[in-house]
């Protein structure tokens, strides 16, 4: 079957700006999150300096006021969650991938695809303006919880309270959008032959986050519609003077909040299957047991919200139970971690550059997971809640899902993406230079958190407990290893654009891969398949008895596999 | 991608269902967990607050009621499109789905003069807790009902001319939700006390 | 464990301290495991030439013994973590004991103020001691707080105590703690509020009963009744309704 979309050579502003193209609308959302990530890193870069050397003029910023902090910080967190994690994770891979590894020719809605990038650029520029108005960006964390975001006169930042607000909102829009066609095109659009089990990991766990996502954000952005009446309309749904409860944004939030995790945990965990099995040559031990553990996950992450919140004022019995969901939470995605640690036996590890980003990360997030058992257990949370200990352990979660494992599928797509192979020794360079200094960014932090460092202070000057030189060391010593990160960042940069024009032209399978984005010439032509393939095999079959090579591309008939001569 | 070519990735049906149809349940999914959140709040803060009930009798049932009456029968209609584009009778469906969508601005204009005369009493959005929940609910299905209409609208227009027909019983579909939604509204919002 | 990253002062810190080191050591046990075995493979299955690939789909009985095992093994830890973990959240935030004595605690942005009983030893009366930035309490004495906030949501926090509960505008929650040593402690805000968040700090001083007792003496007033509080400070200095006097 071939495929037989004609149409004349796009001009510029029809090919970069209106494509419904599903690799063009990648694209755009990967860049768009890289530049937010510049965006969000730039501002850590400032708050950690005031941190690790207070009240110094900031190089490249000035002097850091409490309310500045308070900004920079709120809008650390957000960029980060919502313009750079959720946008490369989910729609960057999620649309560049999933048409070519179901085997067809694009999204099932193209047009709605495109109206999904446009929307999220809509909320990008919405967040960006908030830092240009009067009073700046929101400073009230990126939970914001009223009363205090909900009244200017607490937070002081209300047009940057009502923008912040708007813009995930709008942020929420694009990604329900976002998942019809995720969703629907692995449901309806595979290739013959491809059965449910049979599609790849990374396919699932992209799709199965975009439902989490759906089934959460609803009671978020009901949530958000009150807010902003609270904020706009004098409306009291925040109000415990007008009948309202503060308590309710938060459970509406939280609701949200903790499935938010899981919804970009499954990507980078997709990500990471795809390249263990391609660099350990080696078939996923328990393909079906993986899912059946990212479905329990699934399930029990909307069961666990209020360990947000033990000591907000919950009803204390309350917390009793989920601290219990939140440490049976943690027996599926242990077992996760163990079957991909199998994965290694028996295979043939080779350890380029994709391959030690999905090293690091299984490594890494191990620490971030273990690290939630001291505060998922209610009694400990007491005192490590709001403590640097939290932002440790999310960090330890947070760094491996959206920047090892982005890296990983970066350094492992290029050369399908562009068509060019990136330079390894640069990429070893550049995965050394960020994975050694993160876990001297947060060990420290561990340990000011277990001292008492609480979170969100712009000083410690008023606290006697805190102002122990030890614990300014390990800040500092913090500071100095997040420099150090930032700056091997250009490494990768730089390597990025250079292998655009100048790195050794791809092939179509450089890394010898099985699944059936490998079948097409790097980049894709529009349209992908000059002929649409039929699928024989699952994603993962390296190994198999009686091939030829050591692994069995699905879109090859049993017949032909002997045969095949090593090209 | 020329105008009207449709991906082949969206003729396939890997699952048996239509790619449209599989596209409208998304959509009613996200909105019942949408509606489904400011209703439980809305719940939640009725429960602890039984000094509302005050407040709640100020609605005007009788609007809530014939509204109601409006919803069910223009869901009827809607029904009936959808039997007229499986019989690909497109002009009949076209003249049903326009037959609906009146119903939904019967509705829309009802609900305006209730307001209004809501509005005259002094009861607005932030006239306290229940009207904020109020307003907002109302109306925030009555933004789904317009937003309905003017997709019906367009569906309408492509189905007299026999294009698109499997469209029609999407946008029932939805219709129907937004008419599930109200059957709770109006309870919750008219008739408890 | 705990207690060498900052002091214990009260009675429940300890609990909380414990609880701390048993997780420490059992999810210690088990990250140096994985992190272990995953080392050990990429090290014994690093591509060699001429050694194939093993074809393995994770279904063969021997091998799937190996996640099995540990993970039942895990899941009995969680049981040894959870079960302590809900008797000492009962212990300090659903049971409180019989408080000796009652102090009330109320947040704004951008200080912590207190008010507890005068010499007369009941709450709400005019001898009342009302103080901003610093409390005031008997070592080895069970106090329980009346905590509010007055306009967002704060949370107060003594880390020493190990005690934290957010305040919430709105609403009073009681909580209760049992000072066992001597000294200041610092007091903190653990909710974001504002530019002001981190001059939300306080000091919790806890004293011996004959030295409380001479505090009490010194800056009671009966007639400080209907007095204005000063107005809120950065809560860094300690203004006692007596010092504003003089």
């Amino acid at each position: 079957m071939s495929t037989e979309v004609q149409h004349a050579e796009p001009g510029i502003f029809q090919k970069y700006f209106l494509s419904t193209d599903h690799k063009m609308i990648a694209m755009q959302y990967l860049f768009t999150g890289m530049a937010m990530a510049l965006i969000g890193g730039f501002f850590a870069y400032v708050f950690r300096m005031q941190l690790g050397f207070p009240n110094q003029h900031v190089p490249g910023y000035g002097l850091v006021t409490p309310g500045k902090y308070n900004a920079l910080v709120t809008m650390h967190g957000s960029i980060m969650i919502f313009w750079v994690a959720m946008p490369v994770l989910i729609a960057a891979f999620g649309n560049f991938l999933i048409p070519l590894m179901v085997g067809c020719d694009d999204m099932a809605f193209p047009r709605i695809n495109r109206l999904s990038y446009q929307i999220f650029l809509l909320s990008a520029l919405v967040l960006l303006a908030s830092f240009l108005v009067k009073g700046g960006p929101f400073g009230g964390a990126w939970t914001g919880y009223p009363p205090l975001s909900a009244v200017g006169a607490y937070n002081l930042t209300p047009i940057g309270a009502t923008l912040w607000l708007l813009a995930v909102a709008l942020e929420f829009i694009a990604f329900l959008l976002g998942g019809i066609n995720f969703t629907v095109t692995t449901m309806n659009s595979r290739a013959p032959g491809m059965k449910m089990y049979d599609i790849p990991l990374v396919v699932w766990m992209i799709v199965l986050a975009s439902v989490i996502f759906m089934c959460s954000v609803g009671p978020l952005i009901a949530g958000a519609v009150m807010l902003l009446f609270d904020q706009t309309m004098s409306t009291g749904f925040y109000d415990p003077t007008r009948g309202g409860d503060p308590l309710l944004w938060q459970h509406l939030f939280w609701f949200f909040g903790h499935p938010e995790v899981y919804v970009v945990l499954l990507p980078a965990l997709g990500i990471v299957a795809e390249v263990v099995a391609v660099f350990a040559r080696k078939k996923i031990f328990g393909y079906k047991t993986v899912l059946y553990t990212t479905w329990s996950v699934g399930f029990l992450s909307f069961v666990v919200w209020a360990h947000h919140q033990f000591v907000a004022g919950i009803d204390p019995r309350m917390a009793n139970i989920f601290s219990i969901t939140t440490l049976l939470i943690s027996v599926p995605i242990t077992e996760m971690v163990f079957l991909y640690i199998a994965t290694l036996y028996g295979g043939s590890i080779h350890l380029d550059t994709p391959m030690l980003w999905g090293l690091a990360f299984i490594g890494e997030f191990m620490i971030g997971g273990v690290t939630g058992i001291f505060l998922g257990s209610s009694g400990t949370d007491i005192y490590l809640h709001d403590s640097y200990f939290v932002i440790a352990h999310f960090h330890y979660t947070f760094v491996p899902i959206a920047i090892i494992a982005v890296y990983a599928g970066l350094t492992f797509w290029y050369p399908k993406m562009f068509g060019r192979m990136l330079n390894e020794t640069l990429g070893k360079i550049h995965f050394w230079g960020t994975v050694i200094p993160f876990n001297v960014i947060f060990i420290p932090l561990f340990i000011t958190g277990t001292a008492g460092d609480q979170r969100r202070v712009y000083s410690y000057a008023q606290f006697a407990e805190q102002s122990r030189p030890a614990l300014q060391h390990l800040r500092t010593t913090s500071t100095i290893a997040l420099l150090f990160m930032l700056a091997f960042q250009f490494v990768f940069i730089f390597n990025f654009f250079w292998s655009l024009r100048r790195g050794k032209r791809a092939d179509a399978n450089p890394w010898r891969s099985s699944t059936l984005e490998w079948t097409v010439p790097s980049p894709p032509p529009h349209g992908n398949f000059a002929e649409l393939p039929i699928v024989y095999r699952g994603p993962y079959e390296y190994g198999l008895p009686g091939c030829a090579e050591d692994f069995a591309p699905q879109n090859v008939p049993d017949a032909a596999l002997a045969g095949r001569s090593r090209a | 991608m020329s105008a009207g070519a449709k991906p082949i990735a969206n003729t396939r049906s890997g699952t048996g269902i239509p790619t449209a149809r599989l596209i409208t349940w998304w959509v009613i999914a996200s909105e019942i967990v949408i509606f489904g959140g400011l209703l439980a709040s809305y719940v939640m803060h009725r429960i602890g607050h039984p000094e509302w009930a005050e407040s709640a009798s100020h609605t005007n049932t009788w609007a809530g009621a014939f509204n109601t009456f409006v919803l069910l029968t223009s869901s009827l209609c809607a029904v009936l499109a959808h039997k007229a584009a499986d019989a690909h009778d497109g002009p009949r469906a076209a003249r049903l789905l326009r037959l609906t969508a009146l119903g939904g601005l019967i509705f829309l204009t009802v609900k305006g003069f209730e307001w209004a005369a809501d509005f005259r009493e002094g009861f607005v959005l932030s006239s306290g807790g229940f009207w904020s929940f109020y307003y907002t609910l109302a109306g925030l299905h009555g933004l789904h009902v317009l937003a309905g209409m003017i997709i019906m609208l367009i569906i309408a227009s492509e189905a007299a001319k026999n294009q698109e027909m499997q469209r029609v019983e999407c946008i029932g579909l939805y219709w129907h939700f937004v008419d599930i939604v109200w059957i709770f509204l109006f309870p919750l919002l008219y008739i408890a006390r | 464990m705990l207690e060498r990253y900052l002091t214990a002062a009260s009675t429940y810190a300890h609990w909380i301290d414990y609880q701390f080191l048993l997780i420490a050591v059992l999810v210690g046990f088990w990250l140096i495991v994985a992190e272990g075995a995953m080392f050990w493979l990429i090290f014994k299955f690093r591509a060699k030439n001429g050694r194939p690939t093993q074809y393995i789909t994770g279904e063969e009985k021997h091998l799937v013994r190996w996640i099995t095992i540990p993970h039942i093994l895990v899941i009995l830890c969680d049981i040894v973590i959870i079960v302590p973990a809900i008797m000492v959240w009962y212990n300090i935030k659903q049971v409180l004991p019989p408080p000796d004595e009652t102090v009330r605690v109320i947040g704004q942005q951008w200080a912590w103020s207190f008010q507890q009983a005068g010499p007369d030893g009941v709450l709400d009366t005019a001898d009342d001691i009302r103080t901003v930035g610093e409390l005031h309490v008997k070592v080895n004495t069970t106090y329980h707080f009346e905590l509010m906030s007055r306009d967002v949501v704060h949370s107060f926090s003594v880390p020493s105590f190990r005690l934290k509960q957010d305040a919430l505008p709105g609403r009073t929650i009681t909580g209760w703690f049992r000072p066992n040593r001597v000294g200041t402690y610092d007091i903190q805000c653990t909710q974001m509020c504002g530019i002001g968040h981190a001059m939300m700090a306080g000091r919790i001083i806890v004293e011996t009963p004959q030295n409380h007792a001479a505090w009490l003496m010194r800056n009671a007033n009966p007639a400080a009744a209907g007095l204005q509080l000063p107005p809120a400070s950065a809560g860094n200095e300690a203004a006692t309704v007596a010092e504003v006097q003089r």
